[in-house]
């Protein structure tokens, strides 16, 4: 029955022995729902040696967690993990589960899908409630252009979704509050898992770290060529910033994948981004909306990215770039002198 | 052992696929291999498809076809830079089924479903292959090398539809590199716009179409032509001018695009289209001279490849389908003999000079050539002529036999002889 | 070894073009292409059957010109295709495309047993990644997602590199598995021409609802989808800033000029920050 399923959980993701970020902000975006819907926002903790991760949880905004701690849970595996998700789903009957668009969190979220026969709505940037139905609203940019839709799972709970890292807000942690903790076993033997962890290799992998760049320049196809493109790279060399790129300019070869910004690549917040012949699909806003500053050169005035943008160029970055480059030389090497 | 097929067929063109329908169709195993990721995928065309070589092929092909617009009327405007000399002839009876004459196509759509219809017959149909080279033993063509791992195919034949600027001709000897006098650069957009808007610019009922021929100022008096033709819910835009005019000129072949869509004759008809596609592809023009060896000992070269191009009226895919019709019919007799040798299949070169095509290269053998090394005809007389025509319709109290000699003196101070020189040289290579 | 990959025939979301006026996709001449994860995919299994022997399947579900897709796999160098086929099938979201599909992989294990099932990491006109997982748990065999390397195959189990967040797993599992697959798993092969003059004649193998088995119709199609779309909005637009005017010049130094507060995040590369 529908109308037994009651409370929003917030799948809490660990990477490192903490508390990954996009689980911080699914609880700030599940408190503001919890609330709307007078329900509880709960945790769900799956880890080995985790209990310690609970108060975080809860300082973030949830009233209760639960955890389930063992052995064989130490690195993420689907079967241990959706056998805890599902057993868990099964006995207290949530009504919402969100989860964050990480690769652990996007898997974990289709098998308890199917295990649960339920919907689950992939890679959302917006999330809301009807109140009155109880339906979770559940909004992500759909195909290749500006539009977005809102998915709907009516007749089936919990409703699911994935949420894109660093597009919702995590609440300030509020060492004074206060949840309950409640905990559960798993009898699941390591004999009885088929996937075994063999070595865990953190970073680099990529060879760009576009999530912690103060300053990036990003150019898309307006560049018009590779060749084009070189401008994007000497002007963030001029200042000092990381490059990224739309997916338009990863797909035409311009630069590897690593770099690419949006939904399909990483979600960005510096301090601040150029957009350099980019339009400004949703596909990559979503990526680099919540940007400090944001600075666009287009030629096209329409250009969407302007709406997003704090400052606007309406030029041809291939004759505005090289006047900006000249102008940053000229700007640095002056204070290199006065520091000198 | 690979398989061996009776022909392999070079590109999917309207001279290939002509080619490879009717082999297939009388029964033989056809291998046909297009570089592009579909046929047409690469092709332009000014979008006119003659009704009547195609309907030898396939009978009432446009009651199926992706045809655009059956033409009613086609004009042609004698450009000044801002005034035009317009002739034309419109004629509901080509509005009509039974009489259609040509149609407007866009060649993406066309030769996809041409070479459908082909397969339908029986062709094998490789695209997003390209032929690097023909297979050749013993002085005689074999099979073809493609650019793929294990790429080489065997076959009795092969006819080289590959269009302008052949590789796989030259590399046989067939012709020399190719002359920049030789082939016009024709770049052109479509336009989308909507039908209605099309009719009423256009006067046409619906499902009818227009094309406009322009010379003169239109290519800013150089040799070559531009062009505007109706489609469905587009227009089709264009300019070529011959390679060593763009050279001698150094015009860009996109500014005289821009240039002709900004012509103020040509502006209120494509007012508010929106540039859908921008497309440029080489035209052969070297006409009678330049048509190469045809027939080879295992090999046929036919359509563009074999530059057989009407360039004064755009006639082109009508020759294209009629060389593979008859590289067909060659084919099927050496087939019958079982000898794929050069003298068994001249019997195609045979065809193809005592055809229209032949008759047409050879009257308009000189008319390029002229028109390149007299640039007068473009350059002085069409301007003149709008002058011409405006003194004459003008109402300004002078009596219109002033008004004649008025142009006759015009028309003299080139020097009287100069002048008649000049006609009677148009009127020979045209005659 | 038996490798089935599973295909998805999408648009090319790279020409897709919004109506910005009626919120509605402009469909006129957008292509379809076969899912760039799932061409990786066939090019992984058929890697593998060259280095272990064995045959390579492909599977589809769509409507008739999915068969495209088949042929193309053909062409990377699969040996065999299945398109599941049915109007009962459409409006399926990834709960019941998978159901769909695993009753299919069903029907083509009884006649030879699968080892692997190869997916997409996800499909391009939805970026769900959620039908290969799925299969996973209603055949219950181990999924295994992200998969950026395949280091070794035995007759029981695999070993491979999984995408993190940060770095990367190196994992066993026990076949038979399913895997989702990467781009960067490899490079597309250009095809040779034998594989291209197979998929020319490739006939799939086609089945309709009723030639699947036993088939519970309730959880197919649009009536076995728990999602609906509810709306689709243009995304809430934005403010927008300030717009800059005047040469290049002057646009140059007017943002100079804001930039100024901001200037020691700027230093030349190799530097300190200033
Ligand atoms: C499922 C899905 C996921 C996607 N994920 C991502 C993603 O993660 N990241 C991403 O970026 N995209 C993504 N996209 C693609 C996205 O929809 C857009 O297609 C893409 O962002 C457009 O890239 P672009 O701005 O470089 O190119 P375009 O849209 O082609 O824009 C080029 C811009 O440059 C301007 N311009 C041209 N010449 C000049 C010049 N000389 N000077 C200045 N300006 C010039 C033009 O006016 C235009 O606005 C995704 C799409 C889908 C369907
Ligand atoms: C702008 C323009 C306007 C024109 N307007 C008209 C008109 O209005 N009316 C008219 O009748 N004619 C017109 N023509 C001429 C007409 O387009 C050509 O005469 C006609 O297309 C010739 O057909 P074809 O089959 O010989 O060559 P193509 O149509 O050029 O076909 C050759 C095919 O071979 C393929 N190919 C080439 N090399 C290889 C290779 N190595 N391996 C595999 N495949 C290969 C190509 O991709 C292509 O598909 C126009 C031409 C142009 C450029
Ligand atoms: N209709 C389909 N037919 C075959 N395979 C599919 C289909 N839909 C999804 N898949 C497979 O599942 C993967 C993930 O798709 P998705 O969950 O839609 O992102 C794809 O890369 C395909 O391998």
């Amino acid at each position: 029955m529908i109308e037994d399923h009651r409370g929003i959980w917030v799948f809490a993701e660990v990477v490192d022995g903490n508390i990954a970020g996009v689980s911080l902000e699914l609880l700030g975006a599940g408190r503001e729902l919890a609330d709307k819907l007078e329900t509880p926002l709960a945790a769900v903790l799956l880890g080995h040696e985790v209990r310690h991760l609970t108060d975080p949880l809860i300082h973030h905004g949830a009233d209760e967690v639960y955890v389930i701690d063992a052995p064989v849970l130490k690195d993420y595996r689907t079967e241990p993990y959706l056998a805890g998700m599902g057993k868990l789903a099964r006995m207290h009957l949530p009504e919402i589960i969100l989860y964050g668009a990480t690769p652990n969190g996007k898997d974990i979220a289709s098998a308890v899908a199917t295990d649960l026969k339920t919907g689950l709505t992939a890679d959302c940037t917006m999330l809301d409630v009807d109140v009155d139905k109880r339906l979770l609203e559940a909004s992500r940019p759909a195909f290749g252009g500006n539009i977005m839709a809102t998915i709907l799972c009516k007749k089936h709970r919990p409703q699911m979704a994935t949420v894109r890292p660093k597009v919702m807000k995590a609440l300030e942690p509020d060492a004074s509050r206060k949840g309950t903790v409640m905990e559960e076993s798993l009898d699941m033997k390591e004999a009885d898992i088929r996937t075994k962890v063999l070595e865990i290799v953190k970073g680099p992998g990529k060879s760009v770290n576009l999530e912690d760049a103060d300053v990036i320049v990003c150019g898309g196809k307006g560049m018009g060529d590779e060749q084009g493109f070189q401008l994007i790279h000497q002007f963030a060399e001029t200042i000092g910033a990381t490059v990224g790129g739309t997916r338009d300019a990863v797909e035409a070869g311009w630069l590897s994948h690593d770099h690419q910004v949006g939904q399909t690549g990483e979600t960005v917040t510096p301090k601040i981004y150029f957009a350099i012949g980019v339009s400004g699909a949703i596909q990559h806003t979503v990526g680099m909306k919540n940007s400090e500053m944001i600075i666009a050169i287009n030629k096209d005035p329409e250009a969407p990215i302007f709406e997003v943008a704090t400052y606007g160029i309406v030029g041809d970055a291939r004759e505005i770039l090289p006047v900006l480059i000249h102008a940053f030389d000229e700007l640095l090497k002056e204070e290199v002198v006065s520091h000198a | 052992m690979p398989e061996k097929f009776d022909v392999i067929v070079v590109g999917a063109g309207p001279a290939g696929t002509s080619c490879a329908y009717l082999c297939a169709k009388n029964g033989l195993k056809v291998l046909q291999i297009e570089r592009g990721e579909y046929p047409g995928a690469k092709n332009v065309m000014g979008g006119v498809l003659y009704k009547q070589q195609l309907e030898e092929i396939i009978p009432e092909f446009w009651k199926e076809a992706p045809i655009e617009r059956p033409i009613v009327e086609q004009r042609m405007w004698l450009l000044d830079e801002e005034s035009a000399i317009t002739l034309g002839y419109k004629g509901q009876a080509w509005a009509n089924e039974e009489n259609y004459n040509n149609f407007t196509i866009l060649r993406a759509k066309f030769d996809q479903w041409f070479a459908k219809k082909a397969q339908e017959q029986g062709v094998t149909l490789i695209n997003e292959t390209v032929v690097d080279a023909c297979l050749v033993e013993e002085g005689k063509v074999i099979g073809v090398r493609t650019d793929r791992p294990d790429g080489d195919v065997y076959t009795d034949v092969v006819v080289l539809a590959d269009g302008v600027n052949s590789l796989l001709a030259k590399q046989l000897g067939f012709h020399e590199e190719i002359e920049p006098a030789q082939v016009a650069l024709t770049v052109m957009e479509v336009l989308n716009l909507p039908a209605e808007t099309i009719n009423e610019r256009f006067n046409l009922e619906d499902g009818q179409g227009c094309t406009i021929e322009m010379f003169g100022d239109a290519t800013k008096g150089h040799l070559g032509t531009a062009f505007l033709y109706t489609n469905k819910e587009s227009l089709n835009i264009g300019v070529g001018t011959t390679l060593s005019s763009l050279v001698n000129s150094k015009m860009k072949p996109y500014d005289l695009l821009e240039y002709v869509k900004n012509h103020p004759i040509v502006k209120p008809l494509i007012k508010g289209a929106e540039e859908a596609e921008y497309l440029a592809h080489l035209i052969p023009e070297g006409g009678y001279h330049a048509i190469p060896k045809l027939v080879g000992d295992g090999v046929i070269v036919a359509g563009d490849a074999a530059q057989l191009v009407n360039g004064i009226h755009r006639e082109g895919s009508n020759m294209a389908m009629k060389s593979g019709s008859f590289a067909a019919e060659a084919i099927l007799l050496a087939k019958q003999t079982g000898k794929y040798t050069e003298e068994v299949l001249d019997i195609y070169r045979e065809k193809v000079y005592e055809s229209f095509i032949g008759k047409d290269l050879e009257k308009y053998k000189d008319a390029t050539e002229t028109l390149e090394n007299h640039p007068q005809y473009l350059k002085e007389y069409i301007p003149m002529l709008n002058r011409a025509a405006r003194t004459f319709f003008t109402v300004d109290g002078i009596s219109k036999q002033e008004k004649q000699r008025g142009i006759f003196n015009m028309f003299m101070e080139r020097g009287k002889i100069r002048t008649v020189q000049d006609m009677y040289r148009a009127w020979k290579v045209m005659k | 070894m038996h490798i089935v990959v599973c295909v998805k025939q999408v648009p090319d979301t790279k020409v897709i073009k919004i109506n910005p006026k009626t919120n509605t996709l402009d469909r006129r001449g957008v292509p379809s292409i076969m899912n760039p994860y799932d061409a990786h995919a066939v090019q992984e299994a058929v890697r593998l059957k060259r280095e272990y022997g064995g045959k390579v399947s492909v599977l589809s579900m769509g409507p008739p010109q999915a068969e495209a897709v088949i042929k193309k796999s053909i062409e990377i160098g699969a040996d065999e295709g299945y398109l599941i086929s049915d109007r009962a099938f459409a409006g399926a979201d990834t709960l019941a495309t998978s159901y769909a599909l695993t009753k299919a992989l069903e029907k083509i294990s009884s006649a030879s047993p699968i080892d692997m099932i190869f997916c997409g990491k996800h499909a391009i006109d939805g970026d769900t990644g959620q039908v290969g997982p799925g299969i996973a748990s209603r055949l219950d065999i181990p999924p295994v997602t992200n998969i950026t390397s395949i280091t070794k195959v035995t007759k029981d189990y695999v070993e491979l590199q999984r995408k993190l967040q940060d770095g990367y797993a190196h994992i066993r599992t026990t076949l038979p598995c399913l895997i989702t697959i990467e781009k960067e798993i490899n490079e597309i092969e250009y095809a040779p021409f034998p594989n291209m003059l197979k998929a020319v004649s490739c006939q799939p193998v086609v089945w309709n609802v009723d030639q699947l088995g036993e088939v519970d119709r309730k959880q197919l199609g649009l009536k076995g989808s728990p999602t609906v779309v509810g709306k689709m909005f243009a995304p809430p637009k934005q403010e927008g800033g300030h717009r800059l005017e005047g040469s290049p010049q002057e646009q140059v130094d007017q943002l100079l000029h804001v930039l100024q507060e901001k200037r020691h995040l700027f230093h030349k590369k190799g530097g300190a920050a200033v």
